[in-house]
């Protein structure tokens, strides 16, 4: 059984405490939900970057002449 | 002069789903939490986990907004999760998948905790591999809940053994 641990810092006791079916289902959905929202801005960031490249290769220059040209 | 107390920590001995500090007192100026982690979870590199402050998990668009840039070597992305979670997306945590015994390094630093006004945080995350690529995070995260910060909680994945936790408070007299 997945458990949790609270450190009670009046006290300075740790317990560790067992997941209840709720919190164990909580956990996953919010896991995947923030798995689901770095894959998308990961995504995102890929395909800039791949339209970025597409775009260089279309006008036949490099990334650094690009900075060139835009200093 | 300030000073930097450790107020409490805690390695783990087993996995554990989240660790939380409670009754964190009202007496320092800042906060400091350290945080070295790996998970049990994950097919990647590393995995995301979540801050949440004095348990408040309520509705979206209610406590929490974060913001943070990324970087692995080979990409970057940047993103704002301002009102989409119940939660600070925070620590980019070790995952399983990752070379065997390497734990990130997450650092988190909230002023003015005590206040009466809404809490920021600023995060800086590197995950280890000891492989080509890593990642390095930086993040602002903002609770918008007007009471002392008295609890903080590390959840959102499954913490490996040997994972440790440590809450600092600084003063500045």
């Amino acid at each position: 059984m997945p458990t949790k641990v609270i450190v009670d810092c009046s006290t300075g006791e740790t317990s560790i405490v067992e997941l209840t079916a709720e919190e164990i289902a909580d956990l996953e959905t919010a896991r995947l939900a923030a798995e689901d929202q770095r894959a998308a801005a990961e995504a995102e960031a890929a395909a800039k970057a791949e339209a970025k490249a597409a775009l260089l290769d279309k006008l036949g220059i490099t990334e650094d002449e690009a900075k060139l040209l835009l200093s | 002069m300030a000073t930097y107390t450790l107020i409490n920590s805690n390695v783990l001995s087993s996995s554990a789903a989240s660790v939380t500090f409670s009754a964190i007192p009202a007496t320092y100026t800042d906060l400091v939490l350290r945080i070295s982690a790996r998970s049990t979870l994950g097919a990647g590199e590393v995995v995301s986990s979540r801050i949440i402050v004095n348990g408040d998990e309520g509705a979206v668009n209610t406590y929490y907004s974060s913001i943070y840039v990324s970087g692995n070597g080979t990409s970057a992305s940047s993103g704002l999760t301002s009102d989409q979670a119940p939660w600070i997306f925070g620590s980019t945590i070790t995952a399983n998948a990752a070379t065997s015994n390497t734990f990130s390094n997450n650092e988190y630093y909230i002023p003015n905790y005590a206040g009466s006004t809404a809490k920021v945080l600023s995060g800086q995350e590197a995950s280890e591999n000891n492989a080509t690529t890593t990642t390095r995070n930086a993040r602002a995260g903002l609770y918008r809940g007007t009471t002392a910060i008295t609890q903080l909680a590390v959840a959102g994945t499954t913490f490996a053994s040997g994972s440790s936790f440590y809450l600092y408070g600084i003063s500045n007299a």
